[in-house]
């Protein structure tokens, strides 16, 4: 007889027949487990959620009333037959990896990660154990991430130059995570901080759950661009070129994504410039990461996933591709993300 | 090379017109005499000759990288472009270089003839020496074909403030045959006499689209039309005993088209027409569909056997230079006139025929001669003002095409795949379906006509709604019906369906209509019947 593996595969998501619980599920289940507050991992309908306590102050926002637990990093907790626990994954502020571990078979279920510290999420550590889930969204050669430095003077370069020549520097990214990572990137001797309400609110739930970032002034429908010259905003990349952007007069608009990598993307989407910074881990990252685990079984979810798995299962690795319906980075998130 | 990589930069990232041609003059009026000849040449597509083959550079740049050459490949589909996908995948490494352009490619001409193993090197060690966008930019200079949004029009605006020349001018003066390693800045911009080659063209006039209706043009007394012919736009070039075939995308195609070398028989030297080059067969009343015409249009060299069953003739609609002197200013009609008498003794079986004008007293008039337009397997009409002279690139007012209503059928979707380069995250090629009976049958596949936010909102749409992946192609539930629009259609034995589509293209989303009413292979019978 064949016991039943300790994580599988199913319609609602990754499921543990062990502990009864899914992992990122995407449709109503009783019980959740959420890496991070991405939308396509943090859900709505389930009846219970358990994350992070970083986690969960934006899961609430987001999600509204749901009955939720937090939990701390490390901190192991025995759930029917499987003994779980969350480990910082570096994706975003509270994100995790988690840990499934049953009759001593270890699975990792990494969901989003980077293996940089950008400084402010909790530093990715590696977690070994036997079958690995990994994501792949930045799965080719061809994604190389420069050093989170290089890519600040880059940015800072462009808006003072805005700021030099009468105009606002508009700098999209997503309002969970990227935005707060440029954050902290950004030079506030340039000029002032604006930013789009979606964006705010997500700074105002990280503030009061004590983490530090630089000033801010919210950029409602009454601001008078003029009060705020030399300014950047930060927005999330669908308010770029809206109606609310135009009145900010003459501008500049900037992306800050991995996809920025490729020129053809960039020429489509960038409009003025495009910044190469993803929070999702590169070629070498993805590499690193799964070397570190020392698993020999790769489950290799959202990204370019054939040809990962097709690389991994030459260089040794019992690898295989996962449907589901993670979305990894995209360009094209709406201002509810 | 830095000073051009900054060039190529600040040009690639903008956006906006006036940022590339200020810093394409600026460049022009500080650069190095043969770093400016280059560039204009480089953004005119014109390259060194080819130093290393594509199968060498890729293989070199996987083992560089030390991955293996399948995934190269890979990366390269995605990413769309050679010369960035190695850019892409080489380690990083710290730039100590500063030859100038022209000295890299002084440095490529001398390893043309030397052996495989010292290209190599100099290719590798290029890699190791030059940084990001300078290794980018030397992969290009050996694949060609610098994309980087400059037409010839902003180009010659920028040399126009760069050298207080006319654009007009300029643009006449960068047609051709020229090629850096044959002249200099000097002679090719600045030297009074510009009676270069036999070969130069003249710049082509390019026509903008009409909507709908051509009442707002005034007195149709002022206009004079013709056949919008389904061919390629060609200039014929008769000068000092010889002759010389330019497409308009500025390709030398005389090698391809040798039946138009009897034209030097028939009409005097210092003659340039503007016209059509159409597969058209004597004993038929009109020419073949465009697919004869490409059966021609790939081959170097002609055999026979295809000139006999695919012959080629110019229909000419325009005279641009009559006698040695260029004509362009004169007005349409009356170099229309010069035009009917240089063609009016050419025998039937002449390669030059004159395309004849068509006969209208009111605007519905034409508006029906248009609609007959396929009868004469011509894509609409064209309209000039009788008085226009014959301007440089596309210019509104004086000349209009009037194109034919694409035909439409409404399909299912099928399968989606990604599409590389600038859509690279986005799923934008798809196959189309029409029913069969309870069957959907592929007929084609189209992947423009969609707006970005669309290709957006259909991708997302697609990455929940996959049914199988076959590598890079995804089967997905059949739901959305897209109108599709073609320009004509024609029984193919090589399509499952049978039929083949000219243009095909999504015209719209058809949000609101039913999976059932899309469109049936019966449907596209009768299409074909009709248009076939």
């Amino acid at each position: 007889m064949t016991k039943a593996p300790v994580l599988s595969f199913t319609e609602n998501g990754i499921y543990c027949a062990a502990g009864d619980f899914y992992i990122d599920p995407w449709r109503p289940v009783d019980r959740a487990l959420i890496t991070h507050g991405h939308s396509d991992h943090a859900r709505w309908g389930m009846g219970r959620y358990l994350a992070t306590h970083a986690a969960l102050p934006v899961m609430r926002h987001r999600l509204g009333d749901i009955t939720a637990e937090g939990i701390a990093y490390g901190e192991v907790r025995r759930i029917g037959g499987a003994d779980v626990s969350f480990h910082p994954a570096g994706h975003v502020p509270g994100s995790a990896q988690i840990r499934v571990e049953v009759q001593g078979e270890v699975w990792v279920a990494s969901g989003d990660y980077k293996v940089v510290n950008d400084g402010l999420s909790e530093a990715f550590t590696p977690i070994k154990c036997h079958h690995f889930i990994t994501e792949s969204t930045f799965g080719l050669p061809v994604f190389r991430w420069e050093d989170q430095a290089t890519v600040a003077a880059q940015i800072n370069g462009w808006w003072a130059g805005c700021a030099a020549e009468g105009k606002t520097a508009f700098l999209g990214a997503y309002a969970l995570g990227k935005a707060q990572r440029l954050l902290t990137m950004l030079d506030p001797a340039i000029g002032p901080i604006l930013t789009h309400t979606a964006t705010e609110n997500t700074n105002q739930v990280m503030r009061d759950q004590g983490i530090s970032l630089p000033d801010t002034i919210l950029a409602k429908a009454d601001l008078k661009p003029k009060d705020h010259p030399g300014a950047i905003v930060l927005a999330p990349p669908s308010a770029l070129g809206s109606a609310w952007a135009k009145k900010f007069g003459p501008q500049e608009t900037a992306f800050a994504s991995g996809w920025m990598a490729i020129r053809g993307v960039r020429r489509r989407r960038a409009g003025d410039r495009g910044f190469i910074i993803s929070d999702h881990a590169d070629w070498d990252g993805l590499l690193s990461a799964i070397k570190e685990t020392e698993a020999e079984n790769i489950y290799v979810t959202h990204g370019y996933t054939d040809i990962f798995s097709r690389y991994l299962k030459i260089n040794g690795w019992n690898a295989q591709v996962v449907p589901t319906q993670f979305e990894g980075e995209t360009l094209d998130k709406d201002v509810s993300e | 090379m830095k000073r051009f990589a900054q060039l190529f930069s600040t040009i690639d990232q903008s956006t906006k017109t006036n940022a590339k041609v200020a810093a394409l003059a600026d460049y022009f009026q500080h650069a190095p005499d043969t770093d400016r000849l280059w560039t204009i040449a480089l953004f005119s597509g014109r390259r060194p000759k080819r130093a290393v083959t594509t199968t060498k550079l890729r293989e070199w740049a996987a083992e560089r990288a030390a991955i293996p050459l399948w995934l190269f490949e890979e990366s390269y589909a995605i990413v769309g472009d050679l010369a960035e996908t190695i850019a892409l995948v080489l380690p990083p490494n710290t730039p100590q270089d500063d030859r100038s352009l022209s000295a890299w490619i002084a440095a490529l001409r001398e390893i043309y003839t030397q052996d495989e193993d010292a290209r190599k090197t100099f290719v590798l060690s290029a890699w190791d020496q030059l940084g990001g966008a300078e290794r980018f930019i030397f992969n290009k200079l050996i694949t060609g074909g610098f994309r980087v949004g400059v037409s010839q029009k902003l180009m010659t605006r920028a040399l126009a403030r760069a050298t207080d020349k006319p654009e007009a001018e300029l643009a006449h003066r960068l047609m051709g045959n020229w090629h850096p390693d044959d002249t200099t800045w000097h002679a090719l911009v600045e030297a009074e006499d510009a009676s270069a080659d036999a070969s130069r063209p003249y710049p082509f006039y390019l026509a903008y689209g009409l909507e709908d209706t051509a009442q707002h043009l005034g007195d149709t007394a002022d206009w004079r039309a013709e056949w919008k012919w389904d061919g390629i736009r060609g200039q014929l070039i008769l000068r000092d005993g010889q002759y010389f075939v330019w497409s308009r995308g500025e390709e030398l195609m005389t090698d391809r088209f040798p039946e138009l070398a009897r034209a030097v028989d028939y009409l005097p030297q210092g003659t340039v027409l503007d016209g059509e080059l159409l597969v058209w067969p004597s004993d038929q009343p009109v020419p073949s569909s465009f697919n004869a015409l490409q059966s021609r249009i790939g081959r170097k060299t002609v055999p026979k056997k295809l000139l006999t069953e695919a012959p080629v003739v110019l229909h000419a609609y325009d005279l641009l230079e009559w006698q040695g002197q260029d004509m362009r200013n004169t007005p349409f009609a009356m170099r229309r006139k010069l035009l009917e008498s240089a063609c009016a003794d050419l025998p039937a079986d002449a390669p030059v025929r004159l395309s004849p004008q068509l006969g209208f007293d009111t605007w519905d008039d034409l508006a029906a001669l248009r609609k007959s337009a396929r009868n004469a397997q011509a894509e609409g009409v064209m309209l000039k003002r009788a008085d226009s002279p014959y301007l440089a690139g596309r210019k509104k007012g004086d000349w209009w095409k009037w194109k034919l209503d694409p035909l439409t059928i409404d399909a299912v979707m099928i399968y989606a795949q990604s599409g590389s380069g600038r859509r690279a995250n986005l799923f934008t090629d798809f196959t189309f379906a029409v029913w069969n009976g309870n069957e959907l049958v592929p007929f084609t596949k189209a992947y423009s006509g969609l707006t970005d936010a669309e290709f957006r909102q259909i991708t997302a749409w697609v990455r929940k709604n996959t049914v199988e992946r076959f590598g890079p192609v995804r089967k997905v539930t059949p739901h959305h019906v897209f109108e599709i629009a073609f320009e004509g259609i024609q029984r193919s034995p090589r399509h499952k369906s049978g039929v083949a589509l000219r243009f095909p293209r999504m015209l719209r989303w058809r949000q609101d209509k039913p999976l059932q009413e899309a469109n049936s292979l019966a449907d596209l019978e009768e299409l074909l019947r009709i248009y076939g």
